[in-house]
Parts: C-alpha cells; structure tokens; sequence
C-alpha cells in the first residue's frame, strides 16, 4: 500500500509545515485565441474601400485571379472544362440511352418470352466505329497537349521578368520567411509579405527544412520549395489588396497553420513600408525590462531583432507591431494574443516549434509590451 | 486451421478478400475521424497530430492492404477457374505472398501499439501515404514510426511479388486445351498486365524504401539534402512505383466490368481484340507518366510538357474501353441485378474520374489543383467509384461461385444506393472546396475561405456510405446463413467457372474443360451459332 502511505505522509507533512506563499505554477493557464482573422481583414478591407473583397467565399479561389499567370490558367480551365463537360454530356448521354433502350428491351423480351428469341444480336465489335472512337479522342487530346505546352511556355519561365522585385521565399516548419535583398540593405520580414501593385514579383523559393508549397491561387499557380534545391516563380498583382494563401505540401504537424498573407500596396507605400522595415528596431527606454527579459532569456537563440539577436530558427522579430498577424498568420496580433503565445505557444498550435519558456506573469507582460513597440 | 495451412488457390482468395474487407472498414473508420473533424471549422475532434496519423494510416491501408489483397485475391480466386486449371502455377508459393501481406499489414498496424519507440509508446506514421523525403529522414520523424511504415510496405510487398509471378505463371502455361491466349477471358488480360506492372513497380518501391531504410538506420544520405543527397529522387522513386499503382487498382476492376457487363446485358464483349490491345497499351503508357505526380516540383517546362502529353495520351485507351463497355450494353437486354447496377455505376463515376484526370494533366492547371482537395476529389472518383464499386460488383456476382449461395438482391441493390449517394455526396463537394483554394492534408481550416459548406456536405455522405458498408455486411452474414441456393450457373454466364459446381471441388473441374472460343459456355448453350464462327 506505497500509495496510501504516501498520501498520509503527505497529509501529515500539510499539517507540521507552516503555510508557504504560493509558487507561481508552472503549468500556464488554458488559452483562446481572441478575435479572428478574418473579423480583422474584414476591417482592414473597411479601410480600403477600392480593395477586392478579402472575406467569404472565393477569397483563395481558382477562379478569381488578380495576376497573370493565374489569369491564364483561369483561361485555360475554362476551355478544359468545356471540352470536358461536352465529353461528359456525350458519354453520360450514351449510358443513360444505352441504360433505358436496354432495360425497355428487357421488359418486351420477358413479356414475350416464346416469340422472340433467346438472347439479343450478338455484336463482336465494328472496325469504323472502333477507329471512330480511338481517332476522334487522340485529335482532342492532341489539341489540348498543344495548349496546355504553350500555356506552361508562358507562364514557367525561368528568368526573372524585367523591373521585376526580387523576394526570397524560405519555407520553415510551419511559418514564412521573405527576404528582400537590395543595395540598401536586407529586409527580412515572416509570414506578412509586401509587394506593389503592378510590377511582377520574382520569387526565389527555397526551404530550411521539409518541402512545403507556396500557394496564392489568386496571384499564381503553387510552387514547391525543396530543401537543396532553388525553385523560382512569379506573378504580378493587378490591384491593390490582400491575397491570402497557404502551404501546400505537407510538411508536418501545423501544416495546416502555415498561412500565408501577401499585401498588394500602391508602389509609394511599398516603398514606404520598405524604407520602414529597413530601420533598426525601436528602442523604447519605457520596455527596457522587457527588452531586458528578450536578451537574457533563450528567445534571442531563435530570433533576430537588429541590434539585440540574430537567432535564425524562428521569425524575424524585428519589425513584429507592424504585422497584423502571428503563428504564421491565423491568430490576429493584439496584446492578450501575443501574450497567450508567448506563455505557451503550443495552447495556440499544437506541435509547433517553440517552446513556453515558463516566463513569471511579470516578465511576461514585460516582454509582450516590449515587443509590441516593435514597429 | 484447414484454412492456415491451405495452399488451395480458391481459400486463399478468400482470406485475401476476408482480410482485405476487415482492413477496408479500419481504413474506413480513419476517414470517418478526418470527416468528423473536418466538418466545421476548427473541430476539436482530434489533435494535429492524431490527425497526421490517420490520413496517413488510411491512404497506406486502402491502397497497401485493402486494394492490393482484395483485387490480388479475385486473380487468385478466378484465374485458375477461368483459364480452367487445377490451382495456380505456385500453390505454396501463393499461400506464402498471402502470408507475407498478412504480416506486413498486421506490422503496420502494431505501431499504434509500440511505434515510437524511446519517444513513447503508440504513434502511428504521420508522414502521409508516399512520404516525402526528407520529411521521413530522423531529423523530422523521431522514432520508429515511419520504420514500421517502410517494413509493413516492404513486407506485403514482396507477397505481391510472388503473387505476381504466379499469375503470370498460370495464364501463361496452364489455360486449359483450346484456351488461346485471344480466347481468354478479359479478366485474365487484364490481370496479367497487372501481373507485369506489379513487377517492375513493386521492386522499385521496394528499393526505395530499403534506401530510406538505410538513411534512418544505417546514416546513408540517400535523400538528405543537406549531405548532397536528393529530396527529389524518392518523389520519382516513389511515383515510379506509384503510378503504375494506380493502374494495378484499376485494370482489375476493368476486368470485372468486361465480365460482368456482357452477361447482364446478354451480348458479348464488344471489340474484344481492341480491349486487349488498349489494356496493354495502359499497361506501357503507365509506365511512362510518373512525374504528373510532380508538375509543382519546378522540373520545368519540357518535362512538364512532357509528361503532360503522355498523361493525356494514356486517356486513349482508356476512353476506348469506356466506349466499349457502351457499346457491350448497346442494343442489350438490361438486367439490373446488384453486381449489374455496381459495374454501371462503375463506368458513370470512373467517366468523371477520368475527365478530372484530364483536368489534372494540364499542367497549368495542376499548378492551381495539385495537393488541394480538388486532387482528393479526383483519385477518390477513380479508386472509391471505380475500383471499390466494381469489387462490390464481382462480390455481388461472384460471392454465389465462392459459397453457392445468392446475396440478397433487396439489401444489395440498398447498399448500392446508399453508397452511390453518400459516395457523391462525400467526394463531389471536394472538387468545389479544392477550386476554391483548401489544400489537402490539413487538420483543419479557417473560416473566412467558403470551405465550410462543401467540407459538411462532405461529411454528410459519411453515415450514409457506412450504413451501405453495414447493410453488406448483414448481408453476407444472412446469405451465409440462409440464402437463397445458387446452383452452378445463376447468372446463366459464359466463362468457365460457371461450368463446375457453386462452391467448386478442390480441384476445380472434374474434368478439364476445353474452349472454342472467348465463350466456351455460350458455345455449350448455343451450339447452333458458336462464338468459334466469329473469331
């Protein structure tokens, strides 16, 4: 009976020892995600009367697109499905005429059993007919085969268009990292990415880790990003807003939590929101503690914020205010979201990568405020 | 104990099915869990990772250890009685692949019970059905999870192998007298292709997996790309092996539409010689048009192009048999008995899965659909409303060869309906959601997309495809009980297995028939107009 005298020796132990004050526990309380991101996207929309609708139904669709190469594979679709669903008419149309002349033959068979005779005609097979239906395929097939290789001759190219903005796209388990390199200095920036209308977008896509899958239906057809490998692709946004996309290879755990967001901006406030994230991190003396925390703790392992760490592992922080998301772009960045996170990362989305430090409630608050002062 | 030691080819078959159907309802209840949780945005119903887990264990299931064993045991159940020989060529070799696929099945299946090894206890693989590298290398999948994944496979493997060979075998060297290889029944055709697919299939998985093996075991590099070794080449490894795949799923269930058709339309298989020629030209063209499976990978735009054009080629001869099976039912009699109204129901869905294959082999287009649900939507069409339709057909048609007695027709023609709805009802509103942007293989999703409704109606159809499965079920179990008496030929068909008793004697025929023509036993019932006079 270990258990039971266990237990007594602990009750006995409550009654000897005086009261301790309570050790903070270890175990973080249940968390929710407040809001939604789509409540949020609903309102930046709000702000941007001329943008195309972020919210409800088609907002990934296929058939929505915003840039050309997804414009053309739009156009595309629409000639294969109609060769597809003539050939569906005509073929289920058969089955339906053969169906009913058939089971008609049935019943005036069985109603006159003794006059007609046994079994129906027996037809091995016609050479015409036969070649009719191996010909008239081959020359449908041979005209899409044209037309599907002269749409990937358009789209899959494989130099970078001119005046194009270079992005570099590295896949991670389970979040985003776009980097733009320019004569001025490397923007790196997660999961948000930031392009101007009108002018194409070359994106060089390579991965840390796993293959994942950058997939925007409305800007372009998916592309994989292998590890050891470069692949490119592009696209172009015709008009203002947001695009939103997702992972498409899966890649693990949170594959299903590895949004994507990209912001089409007018060309001056790319250039703006550019120009902005090329600047150092704020530093606000009234989150000192929490600054403090940052860099004594292991976040700086895992995260860069410029002047303060460069960890690789985990998003670029440096900028972080300025996004309107976190955990790669389902859980709307507030306060009491990014704190939740912070404390324990894996109440938010189970499985991911970073770890709850086990922060006191006093440096946690510390190192929310701080970094959101990070704009 | 008669049966675990059998080497008869007919108790082998049915183990091969028996074992097949149980797998089908576990891979079955996987899929139910994914629905369940995918019915609304954010369901709790399973965690992420248990969620991995089951997509993975259901894809593996139904296509390792439900479609291989069920259509392997209907060759290994018909052969021998349509080509009017004693057994197969290899009965103890035979009995061995069975029991290879036994064990390998029951191996995967132990990692729920000790997979994770020091990590603990109970973790299937979660690394999806063709495993991408380098998601299996140790690094991203720690424990022995995606090891019992590789052994379980490469196990039942090699009993497809072996049976392989033996089909091979039996229809090359023991049809019966007369029996030219023109004069065989459409079934054998098509299992002899399959016979040869698996063979140059199989073994390249195999050695896939040997190298995986080898990487999470032995520290090779084969696919860690972070040693110079290839992510890529397990994907053309494993789309070597995994497209003739799909054709070794589906030609049997082409076989039993070329066999159940004709005898419920009461004419004979029309254009017989162009049906073998467009079943071994699927044969050779599936061979040939792997890397679809890999139009996002970047290979570029003459591969693309490439492997786009032999894609839409191989739709030639598919469409060929399509258009030959309407033409069988042209100018028929129309009996719609269950197994009848199956293989009908066949040819209707497999139209649909083939014209979104089409859709699919454009390439640009597969740069939008390829791994969305649309895809999902698609293979679904193809391997549920082909293949696993036309089984039910030949259990339905020839569950009274194997036990003498007839299923219910009433709760048959039930089960049909009730899986033709639910089945539309599950896999059509995927096509939607995939348009529209949902990826495949995620636990959940969010609610801004317009996902919600086509993924509840998709769920929708799961109660009532599992009320089908469990209307067969009793089926069987009542036939069993208390059926109706088939007697030899109650299909009043035309291949010889209808020419000995219902359940046959051990050794099949008691004496060894002989065939004039495609149709010996039309040319027995009819002998005033034999079929011999057409060849």
């Amino acid at each position: 009976m270990p258990a039971a005298d266990g237990a007594s020796a602990a009750a006995a132990q409550d009654v000897a020892s005086p009261p301790v004050p309570p050790i903070p526990s270890a175990a973080p309380p249940p968390y929710t995600i407040k809001g939604s991101v789509a409540e949020m996207d609903a309102k930046l929309v709000v702000c941007d009367p001329d943008g195309p609708p972020v919210a409800g139904a088609g907002v990934t669709g296929i058939f929505a697109p915003e840039s050309p190469p997804s414009r053309e594979i739009r156009d595309l679709s629409y000639l294969v499905f109609g060769i597809c669903i003539v050939i569906f008419v005509v073929v289920q149309g058969f089955l339906v005429v053969a169906i009913v002349r058939g089971v008609r033959a049935r019943r005036a068979a069985n109603r006159s059993a003794e006059e007609v005779s046994d079994e129906p005609v027996q037809i091995y097979g016609s050479i015409p007919i036969e070649i009719a239906w191996t010909v008239i395929p081959s020359i449908i097939v041979f005209v899409l085969t044209m037309v599907t290789i002269r749409t990937i001759r358009d789209i899959d190219i494989t130099t970078a268009p001119e005046d194009s903005l270079e992005v570099v796209v590295i896949g991670h388990q389970w979040w985003w990292e776009f980097r733009y390199p320019g004569p001025d200095g490397e923007v790196v920036t997660a999961n948000e990415m930031h392009v101007p209308v009108g002018r194409p977008v070359w994106l060089r896509l390579e991965s840390a880790d796993v293959i994942h899958s950058f997939w925007v239906p409305r800007l372009a057809g998916k592309m994989d990003l292998i590890p050891g490998r470069t692949n490119y692709t592009w696209f172009s946004a015709d008009r203002k807003g947001i695009f939103l996309g997702q992972c498409a290879e899966y890649c693990g755990t949170q594959h299903a939590h590895m949004l994507i967001r990209v912001y089409a901006d007018e060309p001056a406030e790319f250039e703006t929101w550019l120009a902005e994230q090329r600047k150092p991190a704020v530093v606000d003396p009234s989150v000192e503690a929490g600054r403090r925390v940052f860099a004594e703790y292991a976040c700086l392992n895992c995260h860069t914020i410029d002047g303060l760490s460069d960890g690789m592992f985990g998003p670029n922080l440096t900028h972080l205010a300025s996004r309107n998301t976190i955990g790669s772009g389902f859980i709307p960045l507030d306060r009491d979201n990014l704190r939740a996170w912070i404390d324990d990362p894996n109440q938010l989305k189970p499985g991911c990568n970073m770890p709850s430090l086990k922060l006191d409630p006093t440096e946690l608050d510390a190192v929310t405020d701080y970094l959101m002062t990070l704009h | 104990m008669q049966w675990a030691i059998s080497v008869d080819h007919k108790k082998l078959a049915m183990m091969y099915i028996g074992a097949g159907l149980i797998f089908f309802l576990v891979g079955g209840i996987e899929a139910a869990f994914m629905r369940l949780q995918l019915a609304q945005a954010g369901n709790e119903v399973v965690d992420p990772a248990t969620f991995n887990q089951l997509f993975t264990m259901h894809g593996t299931t139904m296509v390792f250890l439900v479609g291989m064993p069920i259509l392997l045991g209907f060759g290994n159940y018909l052969i021998p009685l349509m080509v009017g020989a004693r057994d197969m060529a290899f009965p103890r070799l035979n009995a061995f692949g069975f029991w290879l696929f036994i064990f390998g099945g029951l191996l995967l299946y132990f990692s729920y019970v000790g997979a994770d090894g020091l990590y603990g206890a109970g973790t299937a693989p979660d690394v999806g059905w063709f495993a991408y590298a380098p998601l299996t290398s140790r690094t991203f999948s720690r424990g022995n999870s995606t090891d019992y994944w590789i052994l379980g496979i490469l196990v039942s493997g090699f009993g497809s192998m072996t049976t392989a060979i033996n089909f091979i075998a039996t229809i090359l060297c023991m049809r019966c007298p007369g029996m030219k290889l023109m004069r065989m029944p459409m079934i054998a055709w098509m299992m002899l292709v399959v016979a040869f697919l698996v063979l140059v299939a199989i073994p390249i998985l195999t050695a896939a997996q040997a190298m995986l093996l080898f990487d999470r075991t032995l520290g090779a590099h084969f696919f860690d790309p972070e040693t110079q070794g290839s992510a890529i080449l397990w994907q053309h490894l494993f789309w070597f092996f995994g497209h003739p795949e799909v054709y070794i799923l589906i030609l049997p269930a082409f076989g039993f539409v070329s066999e159940i058709m004709p005898t419920f339309s009461r004419k004979v298989l029309f254009g017989y010689p162009l049906m073998v020629a467009a079943t071994v030209g699927i044969g050779f063209i599936s061979l040939g048009v792997w890397a679809h499976h890999m139009f996002v990978v970047g290979l570029g735009p003459v591969l693309d192009s490439f492997f786009g054009a032999t894609t839409f080629l191989i739709s030639v001869p598919t469409g060929i048999k399509i258009f030959n099976w309407l033409g069988t039912m042209w100018g028929g009699r129309i009996q719609f008995t269950t197994p009848m109204l199956f293989v009908t129901g066949f040819v209707a869905m497999f139209v649909i899965g083939g014209l979104t294959g089409i859709m699919l082999a454009t390439v640009p287009m597969t740069w939008q659909l390829s791994d969305s649900y649309f895809v999902v939507g698609h293979f679904h069409y193809v391997l549920f409303g082909g293949t696993v339709f036309g089984i039910f057909g030949a259990l339905f048609y020839w569950f009274p060869k194997a036990t003498g007695r007839l299923l219910d027709e009433r709760l048959g023609k039930w089960t049909f309906w009730l899986l033709f709805i639910g089945f539309t009802l599950t896999f059509m509103p995927m096509h939607v959601s995939g348009a529209l942007g949902m990826p495949r293989r995620v636990y959940t999703y969010e609610a801004d997309r317009g996902f919600e409704i086509w993924n509840l109606i998709s769920s929708i159809g799961v109660p009532v495809q599992m009320a089908g499965v469990a209307l067969f079920l009793w089926n069987v179990v009542r036939t069993l009980r208390k059926g109706e008496v088939a007697g030899d030929d109650p299909w009043d068909a035309w291949t010889l297995e209808w020419g000995t008793s219902s359940p046959p004697p051990e050794w099949n025929f008691d004496r060894i028939p002989t065939c004039t023509s495609a149709r010996p036993l039309w040319d027995r019932k009819h002998p005033e107009d034999p079929d011999a006079h057409y060849e």
